[in-house]
């Protein structure tokens, strides 16, 4: 009974409440039960896009293997003047935004309780989960001393007017939260058939308790999981924002703003939907799967009201500020930030009012694709092209090693992210005949 | 179903954790703890003659690389703008004579030890803390290493040791606090100081000074005093002839850049009412959207789009 529960709502037993209560079914007659890829997928594991991107991944970890040996300085142009580069800029900042995906759908799918979405959570979460943890990887290798990340947790250091404080915090609670949402459907899959080889044939049973009993457990209790996933995530998305609130005098004033934070969790909004709704795209055509335009076009709806709300966060300030005077000298950070706005606001917001657009993929796919990189290039602006240190002698540009580790992180997160929906239930089976 | 026994039950774990962390953040949110008699330095700017014997004598008390005394002589680097760093916490720089009537200005660049710092602020776990005697001090067992201190810091001042692979640190000026406040002494660059540019005491005191010499030579002296009032203050004063940011120090409000992170963090996650309220409103949605959409009706009430 508990098999076709779990995979039903996003593996987080949604409203099962206390006990293994029946649940609605009728998501099942929209889409399939979540199963794994292996032996269904349209295409093989390897394809020559995965191997490039392996043989990216493979590239990055030997610079990370060079930043460990060598130190810092030897893979990385950072400076005195330029404390944080593209490791916090892009693999942190950015990659926390980039995970919002996690709890936006889990607030549509579980807490509003729109069925037609759940299908979209267990793709939803596993970009959050592996997101977090090479936020949580992207921070540590930037550490000059990684080893002593563990001070954060012990209540005798703890600083509660850090805001990197509350971020570390938060995102350390939320990884925790995200692996225990994960939880069921580890169980899902192995439940009932854990079946060892030899010697460790014993560990058979003790496993199957295990799993049995950390399926029951989360089952009770996923709705408390669920809740505090979105808290904790409305938590740090905006004390990232918090965090350059500190450098007024080296945050260029076009994103220097008391409300910063405001605007990184309206952002964050924004961008998890599109987020999901690109990744999906993205999975469907690698997979060779059918676009899943009946759940990511209504979704989609959304995404215009939010970054219209953020929009207006973004103006209202700047209006109040006095700041658009910045805006009229032609100029990099002038440049950076009509970008952030035009594509990534404007056009987005454009096409996707359209009705007709909105269920075309094409049209889909180029505005979530844009929706993502105006955030992105919204977190870049905030910690690299906005940071104007008073005593600038030498512009930051990246080392080819930061680059490298940088997409190497992205690309093993990609490889990652296609064993788990080849090993384990993330994506729906499909109703045949339906491959493009 | 979420029952209504078990919404409070969540409530009031979240409640009780929360309380607990609450006491932590209102603990370190305190209010001054600065001693009135704590220490500062005055750099009368207009006494200095670029010496250098300051860069020395710093390097040494620190075990930082330097030369011989003799081997900072040469002041021909004093023709370009320098800036303290991993391996020298302290560097003198020459500003020009306005016109040829007056003299060049040398000043002193260190750790400016705020009153209110923004890299104490900033330090995820406190290895960098205001000693309530004056220095602002560094724990390197503390230190993660993510220098937001750095990213914090409005003069511009810690460094950082990029190229040490596995103990690197945050390097900047620590008043000499092993000297000043274990031993009585006077910090090592005040001590080798020639022309008594630099003058130890306490920082109340050090003020009263600073006045009085600027009310005795109004000619010689700017009016206002650099540490007295910048960024909520600092334990070094400088005195020089002209207005500070024309001499390298930039533009900064009298209030500490922590005062406003502070005030929204705190704002924020005061008792943590705010996560605890969000936590209950989505406790509610998410009870009432359940029950709203019972087992068998979908949410294709929801409007258009729904023909897939």
């Amino acid at each position: 009974m508990a098999s076709p529960d779990n995979a039903q709502g996003s593996g987080t037993l949604a409203m099962a409440g206390a006990g293994p209560a029946p649940k609605p079914k009728h998501a099942a007659a929209h889409h399939e039960r979540p199963a794994p890829l292996f032996g269904r997928a349209a295409v093989p594991f390897f394809t020559p896009g995965v191997i490039v991107i392996a043989a990216l991944a493979a590239a990055g970890l030997i610079v990370l293997g060079v930043r460990l040996v060598f130190g810092l300085g030897a893979v990385t142009h950072l400076n005195n003047q330029y404390p944080w580069g593209i490791w916090i800029g892009i693999d942190v900042a950015t990659g926390v935004a980039l995970a919002a995906g996690g709890f936006t759908t889990a607030f549509v799918a579980h807490i509003l309780n729109h069925e037609r979405y759940h299908v979209l959570v267990r793709p939803a979460l596993l970009t959050a989960m592996l997101g977090y943890t090479f936020v949580a990887l992207g921070v540590c290798v930037d550490l000059g001393r990684y080893y002593n990340i563990w001070h954060v947790l012990m209540p005798q250091m703890w600083q509660g007017n850090s805001a990197l404080f509350e971020v570390g915090m938060c995102v350390c609670c939320y990884l925790t939260v995200l692996y225990l949402e994960f939880m069921p459907i580890v169980c899902e899959r192995f439940r009932g058939h854990v079946n060892l080889p030899g010697l460790l044939a014993g560990l058979n049973k003790p496993l199957e308790t295990l799993l049995r009993l950390l399926d029951n457990t989360l089952g009770a209790t996923m709705n408390f999981f669920i809740i505090m996933g979105v808290v904790l995530s409305c938590a740090h998305q905006s004390s990232l924002g918090t965090l350059m609130v500190i450098a007024p005098s080296k945050l260029h004033p076009l994103w220097h703003t008391a409300i910063l934070p405001l605007q990184f969790l309206l952002s964050a909004f924004a961008v998890g939907l599109s987020m999901v709704v690109f990744e999906s795209l993205l999975a469907s055509r690698s997979l060779k799967r059918a676009p899943e335009m009946s759940v990511l076009s209504p979704l989609a709806r959304m995404i215009p009201f939010l970054l219209t709300v953020y929009f207006a966060a973004k103006v209202i300030d700047m209006a109040n500020r006095g700041t658009w005077k910045y805006l009229e000298t032609f100029s990099l950070r002038s440049v950076s930030w009509s970008v952030e706005v035009i594509v990534g606001i404007f056009i987005p917001v454009a096409i996707l009012l359209s009705h007709r657009l909105r269920r075309k993929a094409a049209w889909l796919f180029s505005a979530a694709a844009m929706v993502v990189f105006g955030v992105a290039l919204n977190r870049f602006n905030v910690f690299i092209i906005g940071y104007t240190p008073p005593y600038g002698t030498k512009a930051y540009i990246p080392a080819w090693t930061e680059v490298l580790l940088t997409a190497g992180f992205i690309a093993l997160l990609v490889l990652i992210y296609r064993l788990f929906i080849f090993l384990f239930p993330i994506l729906p089976e499909e109703e045949g005949a339906k491959h493009v | 179903m979420v029952t209504r026994r078990e919404f409070l039950k969540y409530t009031g774990v979240a409640a009780g954790t929360a309380a607990l962390a609450a006491t932590g953040a209102e603990a370190s949110a305190g209010k001054t703890h600065l001693d009135p008699e704590r220490i500062g330095v005055l750099a009368d700017l207009t006494l200095c003659i670029g010496c250098r014997r300051c860069e020395w004598g710093c390097a040494e008390q620190n075990k930082l690389p330097h030369g011989t005394l003799q081997s900072y002589d040469d002041l021909t680097v004093l023709k370009e703008e320098r800036r303290p760093d991993e391996t020298r916490l302290t560097v003198i720089n020459r500003y020009p004579a306005p016109t040829w009537r007056e003299q060049p200005l040398d000043v002193k660049v260190q750790c400016l030890h705020c009153e209110k710092p923004a890299c104490v602020s900033a330090c995820i776990v406190g290895a960098l803390e205001k000693n309530p005697k004056g220095p602002v001090t560094y724990d390197a067992w503390k230190c993660i290493g993510c220098r937001y201190c750095m990213v914090a810091c409005p003069f511009q001042i810690p460094a950082y040791e990029y190229d040490n692979a596995l103990t690197p640190k945050v390097m900047k000026c620590t008043l000499c606090s092993e000297r000043t406040l274990k031993d009585g002494k006077q910090p090592a660059c005040v001590e080798i100081c020639p022309r008594e540019a630099l003058v130890y005491g306490k920082r109340e005191q050090l003020l009263e000074l600073a006045h009085e010499r600027i009310n005795q030579r109004p000619d010689r002296y700017h009016p206002e005093v650099m540490g007295e009032h910048t960024v909520g203050g600092t334990s070094w004063l400088l005195l020089g002839d002209r207005p500070a940011t024309e001499y390298g120090i930039p533009e900064l409000p009298n209030q500490s850049p922590a005062v406003l992170t502070e005030t929204i963090q705190h704002g924020v996650f005061r008792g943590f009412t705010g996560p605890l309220m969000i936590f209950g409103l989505l406790s509610v949605l998410m009870k009432s959207s359940t029950d709203k959409r019972k087992p068998g009706e979908g949410d294709d009430q929801d409007g258009e789009d729904h023909h897939g």
